[in-house]
């Protein structure tokens, strides 16, 4: 318990503390100020704008924005299907996979494309060197980007007055990638090598075992792509295992800067709000609040698996933690993570649109499993996917200030801006599309027979597989619990068609409430306006969050986790 | 004109993200860290015998046993990393369990379930753990003792040695690389191929 709490407070603090020289960084990045690796950077940025014919002095209006980032995806999305359907034919092969079949690598191709990284295959046993670094680590990167970009034009426009535009998305994805993830990427696959991570493009080693068996060690160069899954929170393991294999993720040291990746970029863009927005206040509370979900739900799931499964303690097996074992429900854990490093990790990576596993979710306790399932229906915003995570918390706040004018009759108001019938209109856009995309297929896929022919846990465990596949496609989350067999033409086929509509059905209308909002003129505040950076405001959104997920996912839950769970007590098995 | 700037951005994108920074990373890993580059790879007489970091199977009395893989189907397939993916109310989950309490029972005759971790008779989540606990090693000295003609002690004395704690005395778990405590115990009898670990 003792060290449950050391550990989470270290990385607590360090989040915190790394969040904010990032923010305020990336808020100089976006403005196109200057910065220290401007000297490298300059010229490769001008190259790039010369080689794509991209004016970066001309911007965009929000539909124009919208546009570009859609056809850039579409255009990604076509090019690694081709690639994974051609990987035979291309270099850096050395196992000599065949082509992706098309439903996989249509799916795939969605799943990436739309930072999800939903895998419904296993990546050392299906796609070449060349599929995974120049197919999948690229969308680890620009979809990143993409969600980077989408943020600070939404940001731009709730800052901006009386505003046509609301930046270049060009400038905003290169920026992304050129200043922000490319230098921490190499920086961080160095360390990552350094702790263990192979770098290579070998051949998979043929092992004789101490016992005279033969062993095949894949190989690849995964420390770069690594490092990318976590930083652009894309969550796509190189392996099939995920953060829990050993090449991915050696050491508890690795493990604790994986974690920092998938947090650090979605915690400064916070600071980077409150730096645009001229109130630094203003990013501290949307901080606090995602820190205060953060930890709340860090604690249960830790709670949850320590206390593991009663079925165990009826063998006679000891699952109290001592100085020599972690205890707990270890299975699908790793010895070098233990408990609260495999809790703490899932929390994590549902909290934001990673999906990155260091442990395997499926065989989580109920109510373990439970927490992350409930991070990625509260909308993946407790600091959230890079981007993605600012921008649906920023849908929040807007319904969390209109429910406070509502509540003492005045209008509301959120960063001198009025929010009225069109913002809201958008608003409700965005939080209804979400259960829908996530609860109709669910509720198809449970009667379908295709759709029962994938449950691999029979019993309510088997409602939860299926439930949380759709709520991570429609979050573009990917954690999955893993035993959902997934690689069918009726799940790859229904999950490609829900990430994408999760994504890009979310990400218009919250470009189009950043068009709104820029054209507005400000309001002076007065006594009457509702203050958004104290601990009141905190609160009130911490409440509206729940609220709204509790009231759209409640019944669906009780239904999987919450019956397993009384089952799992009485002590009854499926 | 949209389009065509997209088609444009998406392929320097690719060169720069997909192909320049992978490369160029792999050339400054096997540089800096040319070990760690290649996997932790260990070669004895130009055949590859272990990756430091992976686990791998091992059945024989004399030796400590690994925790329970689920990646392929005989366990520790190091191209095929899984775990179990069981639910925690799934029967088989149980049943596997219980089975695997039975054997570990009958091959360390003085060992109880509450000597039992729980990690040993569940499988890990990458089916390649190279590590077990503690608690999962001592269970095992008294069998590996006997089956060496060593003493319990000196078995035990191998165990902490090999024990790694916390790092930093804080961050994640203590644990035992089943593959260096086993090699050790080889060295320990004087058993030459595996004694050749220091020349390595």
């Amino acid at each position: 318990m003792g060290n449950a709490i050391i550990q989470v407070g270290i990385f607590s603090a360090l989040v915190t503390a790394i969040s904010v020289p990032l923010g305020l960084y990336m808020a100089r990045v976006f403005a196109g100020e200057h910065t220290m690796l401007d000297p490298v950077l300059r010229p490769i940025e001008r190259l790039v704008y010369r080689l794509c014919g991209v004016h970066p002095e001309a911007e965009e209006t929000w539909v124009e924005y919208a546009v570009s980032m859609l056809l850039f995806s579409m255009v990604g999305m076509f090019v690694l299907y081709a690639m994974e359907r051609l990987q035979y034919y291309l270099p850096l092969n050395p196992q000599q996979f065949g082509a992706v079949a098309p439903d996989l690598a249509f799916n795939t191709a969605a799943s990436f494309t739309t930072n999800t990284n939903w895998q419904a295959y296993g990546g050392e046993s299906t796609m070449s060197y060349f599929t995974q670094m120049a197919g999948l680590a690229f969308h680890n990167f620009v979809s990143a980007a993409a969600g980077i970009a989408v943020a600070i034009a939404v940001i731009r426009g709730f800052v901006r007055r009386s505003a046509k535009t609301i930046g270049n998305f060009w400038v905003d994805l290169t920026r992304a990638i050129l200043w922000v993830l490319l230098p921490i990427s190499v920086v961080g696959a160095l360390v990552l090598v350094w702790q263990g991570v192979p770098q290579n493009f070998s051949p998979y080693a043929q092992v004789k075992t101490v016992e005279g068996a033969e062993q095949v060690i894949a190989q690849g160069p995964v420390a770069s792509q690594e490092v990318i899954k976590e930083l652009g929170t894309n969550g796509g393991g190189f392996f099939n295992a995920n953060s829990a294999h050993p090449y991915e993720n050696p050491t508890p040291l690795s493990n604790l800067l994986e974690m920092l990746a998938i947090f650090a970029i979605a915690a400064g863009l916070t600071h980077t709000f409150g730096q645009m927005a001229g109130d630094r206040r203003q990013g501290w509370a949307l901080f606090a609040t995602m820190g205060l979900l953060f930890l709340v739900g860090a604690a249960c799931a830790i709670k949850a698996e320590h206390r593991g499964n009663p079925q165990f303690a009826a063998m006679g097996i000891k699952q109290a933690a001592s100085a020599t074992q972690s205890g707990g429900n270890m299975e699908g854990k790793e010895v070098r993570f233990g408990i609260v490093n495999s809790a703490l990790w899932a929390t994590i990576t549902t909290d934001t649109s990673c999906g990155a596993v260091n442990s395997m979710h499926d065989s989580y306790t109920p109510l373990g499993g439970l927490i992350p399932l409930l991070n990625i229906q509260i909308g993946e915003i407790i600091f959230g996917g890079v981007g993605s995570g600012l921008y649906g918390m920023l849908v929040m706040a807007v319904l969390a200030v209109f429910i406070a004018g509502l509540m003492v009759g005045r209008t509301p108001e959120y960063l001198g801006k009025k929010i009225e019938g069109r913002e809201m209109k958008l608003a409700m856009l965005y939080i209804l599309i979400f259960p829908t995309v996530i609860l109709l297929p669910a509720g198809v896929a449970v009667v379908a027979k295709a759709g029962l022919a994938g449950i691999s846990n029979p019993g309510p465990h088997g409602f939860s597989q299926i439930l949380h596949a759709y709520s991570e496609a429609s979050a573009n989350n990917g954690s999955a619990f893993g035993g959902l067999n997934a690689n069918t033409p009726f799940y790859n086929v229904t999950l490609a068609i829900v990430m994408l509509f999760g994504r890009f059905m979310m990400k218009v209308p919250v470009l189009a409430l950043a068009g709104s909002l820029a054209a507005k003129r400000a309001v002076p505040p007065s006594a009457g306006t509702f203050p958004t950076g104290g601990a009141v405001f905190v609160l009130l959104l911490v409440g509206v969050i729940l609220i709204v997920a509790a009231l759209t996912f409640f019944p669906a839950d009780a239904l999987g986790p919450i019956v397993e769970h009384l089952a799992m007590m009485q002590g009854k098995l499926f | 004109m949209r389009l065509w700037t997209a088609i444009k951005m998406t392929f320097v994108l690719t060169v720069l993200t997909g192909i320049i920074y992978p490369v160029l990373m792999t050339a400054m890993s096997e540089t800096m860290f040319p070990f760690q580059a290649k996997g932790s790879l260990i070669s004895r007489d130009g055949q590859v015998v272990r990756s430091e970091l992976i686990g791998q199977n091992f059945n024989a009395l004399n030796y400590f046993h690994p925790r329970p893989s689920a990646a392929g189907g005989k366990g520790y397939d190091a191209s095929n990393s899984s775990g179990s993916n069981l639910g925690p109310t799934n029967k088989s989950l149980i049943d596997t369990a219980r089975q695997r309490l039975k054997e570990v029972l009958d091959q360390n005759p003085g060992a109880s379930a509450a000597d039992v971790p729980i990690s040993q008779i569940t499988a890990s989540g990458s089916g390649l753990d190279p590590e077990i606990s503690p608690a999962g090693a001592m269970m095992q000295a008294a069998r590996v003792a006997k089956a060496r003609g060593l003493s319990d002690r000196a078995v035990m004395d191998l165990i902490r040695a090999h024990t790694r704690t916390r790092w930093a005395g804080v961050l994640g778990e203590p644990g035992v690389n089943v593959l260096k405590l086993n090699l050790a115990l080889d060295d320990l009898n004087g058993i030459a191929p595996r004694a050749s670990a220091k020349s390595e």
